[in-house]
Order: structure tokens, then sequence, then C-alpha cells
């Protein structure tokens, strides 16, 4: 028992510290204003929580098995036992997803000390206040042993998001793109909310672990449980950008890079991914709804693929591959192979933050997002290296470690004899390795567009921070290709060899289109015609969420607004006409004349005396 | 004489009151009308004080008559007001409450 308790201990130190931090920044108005002062608090709490959490990894790993790895404290009261707990849940999984947190969070935020360096200081101390807000809110998401206290947190990601995508919210882009992913992520977490509660009446309790026993024992109400899981996976596909609610994450990208690296490619929009994985147990008892994830995964991820491979902004291309390989870890989890796509989500996580911070240093070198105006880096190791590295670990390159899961998760989908997905999957990956290397391509090594423009010193901070992240990518990727554990992957003996062969015959084709222009690019996509002009549209998607949006929101405000002035009012206005009339006709009788109430007064005594005469009885 | 023969004077010396109250124009009039009517009264409470030997109702009808002699002289007053600023006192004029 020790271990446990100093452990949970340990967790709340780690949930502890950035709300202090958020609480120092937020209350103390000097600090705030103070821009060294508040991104040293910043920092400190964050690296102290990432101490904390490495700590308390130590703790986790001596839990007896079938032992709870939740802690809960009672919080809403109830006759007969709490109605809800609040606690931490200290396991392999939420560990790994909190050094994940934890790590990406202190280099976003080192990092963001150099990229905002022109900002207004008195700004930066809200930025740092939204980032520990944000460093707290989803270390809660990742300990929450119980769906409630996981929808808090949820929501807190959310508004923390919104935040800090309008954190220049002088610029209209901004804002309508905070407002867009506020909006468009609470679709799905109506669906979550509205799931957490029926669950709740069906089985009375919010607590993971007592409802893992119920689903093993089989207690679990099997009619209500896939129309339960929908709603919760609803939840799931807004936060993690699953078809059709991807629309708001490239428009994400208008929030600072460093941002985008933390909350929109590495830690928030797995949150669902790790919703699914966390709930799996439940999932699992519901095969139907497996196979629609695996689908709807697979699916989004070959369609924000082409859609990268069409966009010139170099952010939105990684805004979009997010959003492919997250459809990679959905349909990982859909195909029953959920620590598969745990496995990617860790790596992704790490080397997507490295491709987004690479890429604030080229949007820092050359002041603009388009890709066709960048290039010329060659001669800057210090800056073309790590990207690269990234990237190949994105193509899924041998000993990269998205090779091993991206194969990992290929395994799972091919061993749940799930072709359809399987394929788009593969085309996918492809596609990844070609997009990422065409931006490669044009942004690094291109000539240069106009060379009088760059300027290509870069802080040191900077550079550091993708150079560590590049190297803990590697040493990830070559414990994997000489750990040992490389046998737990299954799928046929091809299948390294074929997503091998995927990623080089898309970085190949991506190197002779834009590269060697031994392919003619404007030849090819006038090939794929109606492909890549659907693409370049997003198929249409966001004008179809802004024509719902327009049209049919505001047609039902006006429907029901005609209802309110002509049926609610109207009945309203009619009966304050009657009375009006009514009492204009009553008004004769009132004659002023004291001989008429004299009349009235004897007629109406004549009246009762004549009815208890005769009338009553 | 029997008690039907006095509540039978009373009856009339009551409607006769009321038929005032109601018919006359003058505001003094009105008045005497009222004053028929709760003589009226009066003659009911000694009928009854009378037929039941009982010396209260003759003393109900003292203080009847002391509060009729209040009554006619605020509502004569009150008619001499009238007439101050109206200039007359006829009912079919004062109809300041007319609706």
């Amino acid at each position: 028992m020790t271990p446990r308790v100093g452990s949970a201990t340990l967790a709340l130190v780690v949930l502890g510290l950035p709300f202090a931090s958020f609480l120092l920044l937020a209350l103390v108005r000097p600090l705030r204003r103070s821009a060294p002062a508040a991104a040293g608090v910043s920092v400190a709490a964050i690296l102290g929580s990432l101490l904390a959490a490495l700590l308390t990894r130590g703790g986790a790993a001596a839990r007896a098995p079938g032992q709870s790895p939740s802690t809960t404290w009672a919080w809403i009261p109830a006759d007969g036992g709490p109605m809800a707990t609040v606690g931490v849940m200290v396991d392999e999984l939420s560990m790994a997803m909190l050094l994940l947190v934890a790590l990406v969070s202190l280099l976003v935020q080192v990092y963001s000390w150099a990229y905002l360096h022109d900002e207004p200081r008195t700004s930066l101390g809200r930025y740092y206040a939204y980032h520990s807000l944000f460093a707290f809110s989803m270390l809660g998401l990742v300990l929450a042993p119980t769906f409630l206290q996981m929808f808090v947190f949820w929501e807190l990601v959310g508004l923390c998001s919104y935040l800090l995508i309008g954190y220049w919210y002088d610029r209209p882009a901004a804002a309508r793109a905070a407002v867009k992913a506020f909006w468009i992520t609470k679709l799905g977490d109506l669906g979550f909310v509205a799931g957490i509660v029926m669950l709740w009446s069906a089985t009375g309790t919010f607590d993971f672990w007592t409802l893992f026993q119920m689903g093993s024992q089989g207690t679990l109400p099997v009619v209500l449980l896939p129309p339960i899981m929908f709603l919760i996976y609803l939840g799931a596909v807004g936060k993690s950008a699953q078809f059709p609610l991807h629309v708001w994450l490239p428009d994400a990208m208008e929030g600072p890079t460093p941002v985008s690296a933390l909350i929109h490619a590495a830690t928030m929009v797995t949150a669902g991914v790790f919703l699914v994985t966390r709930t799996f147990p439940l999932f699992l008892l519901t095969p139907d709804l497996l196979t629609l994830i695996a689908w709807v995964g697979a699916f989004t991820a070959l369609l924000a693929a082409s859609m990268a491979c069409v966009e010139s902004d170099i952010k939105r291309v990684l805004a979009y591959s997010t959003v492919s390989q997250l459809g990679y870890m959905m349909a990982a989890a859909g195909a029953a192979a959920p620590e598969a796509g745990f496995l990617h989500l860790v790596a992704h996580g790490v080397f997507k933050a490295l491709l987004f911070l690479g890429a604030g240093v080229v949007i820092h070198v050359f002041h603009t997002n388009d890709v066709f105006r960048m290039g010329g880096l060659r001669g800057q190791p210090w800056i073309w290296v790590p990207f690269v590295v990234g990237t190949l670990a994105l193509a899924g390159v041998w000993p990269l470690p998205g090779f091993f899961t991206k194969e990992a998760i290929l395994a799972g989908v091919f061993d749940a004899r799930l072709g359809v997905p399987f394929v788009m999957l593969s085309v996918a990956a492809f596609l990844t390795a070609f997009y990422m290397f065409r931006v490669v391509s044009l942004a690094l090594f291109a000539p240069p567009h106009h060379a009088g423009h760059a300027h290509p010193h870069v802080p040191g901070t900077m550079i550091g921070v993708c150079v560590g992240l590049a190297a803990l990518t590697l040493a990830m990727g070559l414990r994997q290709a000489f750990g040992g554990d490389h046998h737990a992957i299954g799928g046929p003996g091809w299948l390294p060899w074929f997503s091998l062969a995927l990623a080089g015959g898309g970085i190949l084709l991506a190197l002779a289109m834009y590269q060697w222009r031994s392919i003619d690019a404007a030849r090819v996509a006038r090939a794929l015609g109606p492909l890549a002009w659907m693409a370049r549209r997003r198929y249409g998607l966001d004008g179809l969420f802004a024509g719902l949006y327009r049209h049919g929101l505001l047609t039902m405000a006006r429907l029901v607004g005609w209802i309110d002035r002509y049926l609610v009012d109207g009945v309203l206005n009619v009966l304050s006409a009657w009375t009006l009339q009514a009492g204009d006709g009553l008004r004769r009788l009132q004659t002023g004349q004291p001989q008429d109430y004299v009349y009235g007064v004897a007629l109406g005594t004549l009246l009762l005396f004549v009815l208890a005469q005769w009338g009553l009885r | 004489m029997p008690l039907g023969a006095y509540l039978t004077l009373a009856a009339l010396v009551f409607a006769i009151g009321l038929f005032g109250v109601l018919t006359r124009r003058n505001a003094v009039g009105i008045l005497l009308g009222i004053e028929l009517m709760l003589n009226a009264v009066n003659i009911n409470l000694v009928a009854f004080g009378r037929f039941h030997a009982d010396l209260a109702g003759v003393m109900f009808t003292l203080f009847t008559i002391a509060i009729t002699v209040a009554e006619v002289a605020v509502g004569l007053a009150i008619v001499i007001v009238i007439f101050r600023v109206r200039r007359t006192v006829d009912a079919d004029h004062l109809d300041l409450l007319r609706g």
C-alpha cells in the first residue's frame, strides 16, 4: 500500500504545481506584467511537475495485479455513499501520458520564451498563465479516474485551447478560429456528457475501475451500452478532430506556433484517443462501434493526408498531418489494438512537437507560413537536421519511432481483417511521406525565393529545444529497434517491408517532383484534376459547416423568432385587446352618480332577499 | 297592536325613504330620504324591544338617533361645501366619478 499512497500524493503534486503557478500568475498582477518572472514561475512549476511525474512512475510499477490503480476521495455527497468521487489513477497508461505532457509542456514553454521575444512584454504573463492552466488541465485529464472528473478537465483543456488559439485576439482570423474550435469541439462534447450521464443512470458510477470490473463480470446493461459508448466516442471525435468534426484543427493554427505544437499536435488533440484507450475495456464490449471507429479513423487519415498534399501553409500541412495521424491512432483503437495506437500517440507527440517547433524556426527565419516563399536553408544544418529527423519519423522510416508504431497499427488493422481501412491507411502512409517531403523540399532545400528577406539568425533556445526533441525521437526509435520489444508487433512478415516501401515511395515521388524537378508537379495536379480541385477546397466540408451555421442555424433562429413574435406574443396581444374592449364596455356602468349606485345596492339586496326566501331552498 | 303592524309601518317608511333617495335630484332631499330610512330602522328596533320586553332595543335607538344627528351634520356640511364649489347641489351634475 505504501508506494501507492506515495504515488497518489506525488500525482497530486504533479497536478498542484501548474495550478499554483496559474493562480499566482492570474491573481498577482505585478508578476503577470513582468515577463521574465512570469515565465520563470511557469517553467519552474512544469519542471517540478515533470520531476514529480518521473518519481510517480516509480511508484506506479509497484501495483499488485487486480488492484485498483485509482486513489479516490468523496466529492458529491449523497445518501448511501458519495455520488461522485475525485482522485488520481496511477497506472502505466497515465504515467506514459503524464511524462509526455509534462515534457512537451516544459520544452514548449522554454521555446516560447525565445519565439515570442518580440511580443509586448506585459502580455507574456497572460500567455504563461494560460500555459500553466493548460498543463494543469491536461495532467488532470490524464490522471482522472472517473468519467466526471475527466469531463471537467476535458472542458478545461478545451477552454485553454480556445484562449491560446485566440492569444492574438486582435486578429480577426485568430478570434474566429478560436470560436470555431470551441464550437465544433462542443458539438462532440454534447455527446460526451450525454453519454456519461446515461452511463451513470444505468450503472450508478462514474469510476473507470468499477466500470471495468462490471464489464468483466458482465453486469453492464447490454442494450444501452452501444448508444452510450457511441455518444462518448462523439466527444473523442470532436476533440481528436475525426471526420467530420476535423474542420477546426487546421484553423487552430492561427494561434502561436508553440501553442500549435503543444495543444494541437502533441497533447490536447490526442485526448480523444486517450479517452478511447483509457475506456477501451468498455469499447471492447461494443464490437460494431469499434468497427465504425476503425473506418472513421482510416477515412480521416486518408482525407486529411490528401488535403495536406495541396496545402501551401506549412503549419496547415502539419495540422492536416496531425488529423491524419489521429485517424491512425483511432483506427488502431477500432482494430482492437489500442496499445499500438497509444504508442503512436506518444511517439507522435514527440516528433510532431519537434516538427511544429522546427516549423516555428523556419517561420521565424522567413516571416511567412507559405512554403513556396521559403527555401535555401541547406547551409543551416542546425535548422534542417532536426526537422528532417521529425519528418522521417512521421513518414515512418526505420529506425525512427514512427516506423514501428505505424507498422504496429497496420498490423493491428490487418489482423482485425479490416480490408478497406487497411488500404486507406496504406495510401495515407504513402501520402504522409509524400507531403512531408514536399514541405522539406520546398521549405528547406529549394532555391531561395528572395534572399534578402530572410534572417537566419535563430535564438539558441529554439534550436536547442528542437535538437533535444530530435535526439529524443532518435533515442525512442533506437530503443524500439534494438530494445528487443519488437516481437510484440503481429501481422504478416512482409508488413515491415511493405510499410517501408510506402514511405520510400512517397519520399521518392516528393523528391522527384519538388527537389529534382524530374516530374512536373503542375502536370500531376492536372492529371488528378477533380481530386486536387476538391482537396484544395477541403472537400467542401468547411463550407458545409459554415453553411449549416449560416443557413441552418439562422433559419431556425428566424423560425423561433416568428413563433415568438406571432404565436406566443400573438396570444398575449389578443388577450390584452379583449381585456381592453371589455373594460371599455364595462366603463359605461360607472356613471359617477350616487343614486345609480344606490339602485345597484337596492336591487342587489332585493335579489339576495328573493334568493334567500325562495331560490336557495 | 300586533308586531306586524309596526313592521309594516317601518317597511313603508323605509320604502318611502329609499324612493326619495333614488328619485330626488337635490342633495338635501337625498339626505332627508336617508333620514327616513334610518327612522324606519328605529321603529323596528323599538317595536322588537317592546315585544321582547328588552330595553336593549330602545338603547340602540338612542345611539342610532345620536349617530343620525352626527351624520346629518356632516352630510349637510358636505352639501354646503359642494354648493360653494360647484354652485349647485343637483345630483345629476355631481358625476366626478363617471367612468
